[in-house]
């Protein structure tokens, strides 16, 4: 573990984090090392997060330097074996609507966290996320929506799920600025969260990783 | 400048002028009631926000597409056929009948957009479904080494590489020079030379087809709230509008995620911009309210929610700019009406600011506690705003009566407040809307 490294990244010193990389990488650091040392950061930042005391440009700037560190890393490193993962998470912004910072920071959230995540992007149509849960059996679908349109979508997307056989087995949750109770009861989903490091406690809990 | 001795009033003088100005609009009122109805309504406004209590309090509800859809017809229809937009506005106004009038103007003419090839959104038919309300497109518009460019001549860096990029057809505007360089006799010629290109030429062809076509919606729009006015007396909400200097930046320049990452990669660059943009931001509304005679600006704020930055960066980064913002509208006896959409429970004390003059503006909030918003804002200025377009478009009428009973009973008592909804309303069931409009007349006149 670096603690250097860890640091650097939890203080968002964005030039230091990636210029401490390069030197680890040249000393002969294993990579999975420097892997853990962000992830330890990240840790400490999402916690940050859930208490109020950092905010979406910190969780979106972590992400940018996690970012840079993994396009350093990532050609030393054996591929990750897929049995290492929580699970996969299917995440997109649904059909009608091209909000992305939400979903995108949720996405990355989960990949930190360790699950597999399948991103399907935004203004993503019913049929495309039946699709995907279909071919790659994810343990849970996030559907993300900051527009009142989104929740008709949200409804229809988990209606399709419904109706496909396919929602036994796999957890859907709901999210985005407008998403409170009465949403995630009115799209049918089995949970919402309020934030990014809601939806990664909630994937967890339903995976049995917390 | 809105009278003769404009550069003598003192602020006080000019919203005084101002609001007498909106209240005795030359309108042709279809009987003496409705005249009467008008004055009425705009009095309201004038004392709720001078933080007294009105006859009753004002239903300020900012509407989006609600009305096309309570009509049966689209989003598209509202961009592309303003008959379908002025039979749907007549019918909402006439059943509803709230103290403020739809935002006609937020119904941006499709026409226009296309012949410019508008980049910045998609809208009902481009981009996203034809009942769909408009998106934006949230990219890096300006790049992230082109805050100089801004800083040293906004209006060179708009014209000749934000535009450019806003719209399709404005692309040639990148070949001519800016207008600075016109000077003497000899710089004459070397400026006009690109005008003889044949792209640029095209790029003016479309720029007068826009103007002809925005002419034609300029001239709806103005029938379509000019009967509103006329025969059911109810003003318009806003007379002009206008942005936060971060929101400016935010929202449509460097995006959401780009302006987060320079706040931590050239903090200095991002206040020097949003300093020199607070003119500019003041600027845009003081024409269009000299132009409509209504003083108050719709400001819709976005990238400083609870969440989007800590108290530190709020304080430090995103209030500076837009206060001064604020008091170059109040100045000029404008009455900012800000929309505070999201949560924003941790900035009340900051906005509660001491500077800006007591009773001159409004603070219309989203998803915030609204009796400490009443407690904390409402102490200076008027509030308004809260009801959740969620309960509008999901709840029954009896959980919105309670609701806006609930709401006026914190915040309503002692006056300075407006009953507004706390999105720009797409959405909802008509009966709810209408339990929304009945509380507020049965309770707003009775709290």
């Amino acid at each position: 573990m670096s603690k250097e490294l860890t640091e650097a990244v939890i203080e968002l010193r964005e030039q230091d984090a990636l210029q401490i990389t390069d030197r680890l990488l040249a000393g002969g650091t294993d990579p999975l090392t420097i892997v853990s040392s962000c992830k330890d950061a990240m840790e400490v930042i999402g916690q940050r997060f859930a208490c109020g005391e950092a905010f979406i440009p910190e969780l979106i700037m972590a992400g940018e330097i996690m970012k840079g560190i993994t396009a350093k890393v990532k050609p030393h490193l054996a591929a990750q074996a897929a049995s290492d993962k929580l699970g996969t998470v299917i995440v997109c912004t649904v059909q009608g609507d091209i909000h992305d910072i939400g979903k995108d920071i949720v996405a990355s959230m989960l990949d930190i966290a360790g699950f597999e995540v399948v991103d399907l992007g935004v203004d993503v149509p019913v049929t495309t996320v039946v699709d995907k849960v279909r071919e790659v059996h994810p343990a849970v679908v996030g559907l993300s929506g900051l527009l009142t349109v989104a929740f008709e979508t949200m409804k229809s997307t988990v209606a399709a799920i419904d109706k496909a056989g396919l929602h036994q087995g796999l957890k859907i949750m709901v999210g985005g600025a407008p998403v409170n109770e009465d949403v995630c009861a009115f799209a049918g989903a089995d949970g919402w969260a309020k934030d990014a490091v809601g939806a990664v406690d909630l994937a967890k809990t339903w995976v049995g990783g917390a | 400048m809105f009278t003769e001795d404009w550069n003598e009033l003192t602020a006080d003088q000019r919203l005084e002028t101002r609001l007498d100005a909106w209240q005795n609009l030359p309108i042709e009122f279809a009987s003496p009631e409705v005249a009467t109805a008008y004055r009425d309504r705009v009095q309201l406004w004038r004392d709720a926000v001078a933080l007294k209590k009105p006859a009753r309090v004002p239903i300020a509800p900012w509407i989006g597409l609600f009305p096309m859809r309570y009509s049966g017809f689209t989003g598209h229809d509202a961009y592309y056929d303003y008959a379908k937009l002025g039979q749907a506005w007549d019918k909402f106004h006439a059943d509803f009948r709230p103290d403020g009038l739809a935002m006609t103007i937020a119904m941006v003419p499709g026409k226009v957009l296309d012949i410019l090839d508008y980049k910045l959104y998609d809208w009902p038919g481009h981009g996203v479904g034809n009942d769909a309300s408009y998106q934006y497109n949230e990219r890096e518009w300006m790049k992230e080494d082109e805050y100089d460019l801004l800083i040293n001549d906004p209006s060179n860096y708009w014209q000749r590489y934000y535009v450019p990029r806003m719209f399709g057809a404005a692309e040639p505007w990148q070949m001519l020079p800016p207008f600075t360089d016109l000077c003497e006799a000899p710089f004459t010629a070397p400026f006009f030379v690109p005008f003889s290109l044949a792209p640029v030429k095209q790029m003016l062809q479309k720029m007068m087809d826009a103007g002809d076509a925005a002419m034609e919606w300029l001239q709806a729009f103005m029938a379509i709230d000019g009967k509103q006015m006329a025969t059911l007396g109810i003003p318009q909400m806003a007379g002009s509008a206008t942005k936060a200097p971060y929101d400016i930046l935010g929202d449509t320049m460097r995006g959401t995620r780009g302006l987060m990452l320079d706040k931590f990669r050239r903090p200095e660059k991002v206040k020097a911009a949003m300093e020199r943009l607070v003119p500019l931001a003041v600027d845009w509304a003081l024409r269009s309210a000299d132009a409509t005679g209504n003083p108050i600006v719709f400001i819709p704020i976005h990238k400083g929610a609870d969440g989007f930055m800590s108290d530190a960066d709020y304080r430090e980064l995103y209030w500076p700019t837009f206060k001064a913002v604020l008091l170059g509208l109040i100045e000029q006896g404008l009455v900012p009406m800000v929309f505070a959409e999201g949560g924003y429970n941790e900035r009340l004390e900051v906005i509660a600011d001491s500077d800006i003059p007591k009773g001159r503006m409004i603070w219309m909030f989203d998803d915030t506690d609204m009796a400490r918003a009443k407690q904390i804002v409402g102490a200076r200025q008027a509030i308004g705003g809260n009801v959740p377009g969620s309960l509008l478009a999901m709840g029954t009428p009896e959980r919105v009566d309670a609701y806006v009973k609930d709401l006026l009973s914190k915040t309503a008592v002692d006056g300075g407040f407006f009953l507004g909804t706390g999105i720009v309303l797409d959405e909802a069931d008509p009966a709810c809307f209408k339990a929304f409009c009945d509380a507020g007349r049965t309770y707003g006149a009775a709290v």
